[in-house]
């Protein structure tokens, strides 16, 4: 039902072995940074193919075993795991050097914020989304107001910690240039403010930063590649089949804990 | 001053380092920190890693936390052997791809059947309910069967035919409940294999004498835990078993 807009994009260069990557336009807080990465002028004209295909269907199931999204097929080759495709992409297609700095610590840096962010701002960043707008859709009901509190007390000490050791004075997470770090971690974050938990709004180093990678990344792109996230509300008002409500309530419930 | 290796050996992530730089000849100095005497939580060790976790890295005035992060650091610096993280674009992308997906999977399930078995009735004096206990073996063969149908399926090693830091990182994780006294490689003959050319590869005596501790933890006390951390350990913990 997390209905995925087919958009398909190519180059008039089109490679016919160019990487293929699975994804639903929207949902899928992953995908996003490999949509912005993506789309970065240098990769388009080495003749990248994008297609966005739905994310249960066959083709994709067929490339992930574990039938998530994102996922990247290059040939017989399938990628998960956005961090593996952000890197992967970025080798691959030569992406300028500040993505992922050739400097070892700067390198380290990135990987450090690339793997502290899974048990933390991802932890609860999405749990915002899914106790505000997702599983009220599915279950019928709204969640109570403790859940909320709870997750967004987590993702206030994340931030903090987020500030205190990765941002601290610096413009982006590993100095004067945006890498894959700030990548990763805004695309995350836009999620608590797609539901109206605006968590720039006390936050004037965070808002400052995310200004900064916005501008870097491009405002049009980076709005584009938000849009859905932006208006995820609109979604409350959308009709569910009560099969499919009964089938997944249970499921988002889980994903909660 | 040379490399610094901030460790407490009972950390699953600590585990892979101290491997990772013994078995590649890695010079540094082990600064132990205790986790049960509170040791990560001293304003010195906070210099190191502000967020108070082990393990944590040195060099010189350059300070690393991240497990993973400090073993490419590692990797890269001291130009390790090819196989760790390989320059087949393929390859390492199915390094990286693990290495991403165990964080909340297999580290997130070992670690919690470990807390729940070990640690939580020691910290709360109550016994383990067989449900709770129920619930998190079988929240951790989920994930095990994903990992052998994923990202071992018929291979010797999960990038291919040679180890690297993904087989490092899940067995050093894998070890955490059977430290807890379940021993999942017992009715999982593929894992079990790959367990055994795991450590041959790392060197069986350097793999035993990193999980002594991790392998006694079942005869932890609350007592060895310092008084003032009880509290502390006791909320953070029902937070992660929960």
């Amino acid at each position: 039902m997390l209905n995925s807009l087919c958009s398909s994009e190519t180059n008039k260069q089109e490679d016919n072995f160019a990487p293929c990557v699975y994804k639903p336009v929207g949902f899928s807080v992953a995908f996003r940074h490999d949509t912005i990465l993506a789309r970065q002028p240098h990769l388009q004209t080495a003749g990248k193919l994008l297609c966005f295909g739905p994310s249960n269907s066959e083709g994709a199931g067929k490339v992930r075993l574990l039938k998530k999204v994102p996922a990247l097929k290059d040939g017989d080759f399938t990628l998960a795991e956005c961090t593996a495709i952000l890197l992967y992409l970025s080798r691959k297609y030569n992406t300028p050097d500040h993505w992922y700095p050739s400097d070892i610590q700067k390198r380290a840096q990135v990987d450090e914020y690339l793997s502290w962010h899974h048990a933390n701002i991802r932890a609860n960043a999405p749990k915002t989304m899914w106790i505000k707008v997702l599983i009220p859709l599915f279950t019928g009901q709204p969640l109570p107001s403790e859940k909320l509190q709870e997750v967004m007390e987590g993702l206030s000490t994340s931030l903090k910690q987020f500030e205190e050791r990765f941002l601290q004075d610096k413009a982006f997470i590993i100095g004067s240039e945006i890498s894959l770090a700030d990548l990763v971690a805004i695309v995350e974050l836009m999620q608590p403010v797609g539901v109206g938990c605006d968590i720039f709004e006390d936050r004037p180093r965070l808002m400052e930063w995310r200004r900064r990678v916005e501008d870097a990344v491009g405002k049009e792109l980076f709005f584009q590649a938000h849009e859905m996230i932006l208006s995820v509300k609109e979604l409350s008002n959308i009709q569910i089949d009560p099969a499919l409500k009964e089938q997944l309530a249970p499921v988002l419930m889980k994903m909660l804990k | 001053m040379g490399l610094e290796l901030y460790l407490d050996l009972l950390s699953q992530p600590c585990r892979s380092i101290y491997i990772f730089a013994r078995s590649n000849n890695i010079p540094f100095e082990f600064k132990h920190v205790e986790l049960m005497k509170g040791q990560h939580r001293t304003e010195e060790f906070r210099k190191v890693n502000i967020l108070m976790k082990v393990p944590a890295l040195k060099d010189g005035s350059f300070t690393l936390a991240e497990s993973i992060a400090i073993l490419l650091y590692l990797a890269r610096k001291f130009k390790t052997p090819d196989h760790w993280y390989p320059s087949d674009l393929q390859k390492r992308a199915r390094v990286d791809e693990y290495l991403s997906w165990q964080h909340v999977n297999i580290r997130g399930k070992g670690s919690k059947l470990f807390l729940t078995k070990v640690l939580l009735p020691l910290l709360t004096g109550q016994p383990l309910s067989p449900e709770k206990l129920e619930s998190v073996t079988e929240e951790l063969n989920i994930v095990l069967n994903q990992f052998e149908e994923k990202f071992l399926q018929d291979k010797p090693f999960i990038a291919g035919s040679e180890v690297s830091l993904a087989d490092l990182v899940a067995l050093v994780e894998l070890m955490q409940p059977v430290g807890a006294g379940y021993d999942l490689f017992e009715e999982r003959p593929k894992l079990a294999e790959w367990r055994r050319q795991v450590e041959e590869a790392v060197g069986k005596q350097l793999f035993q004498e990193a999980h002594e501790g991790i392998l006694k933890a079942k005869n932890l006390t609350a007592d060895k835990i310092a008084p003032d951390l009880l509290e502390h350990f006791k909320h953070q913990l029902l937070k992660q078993t929960s």
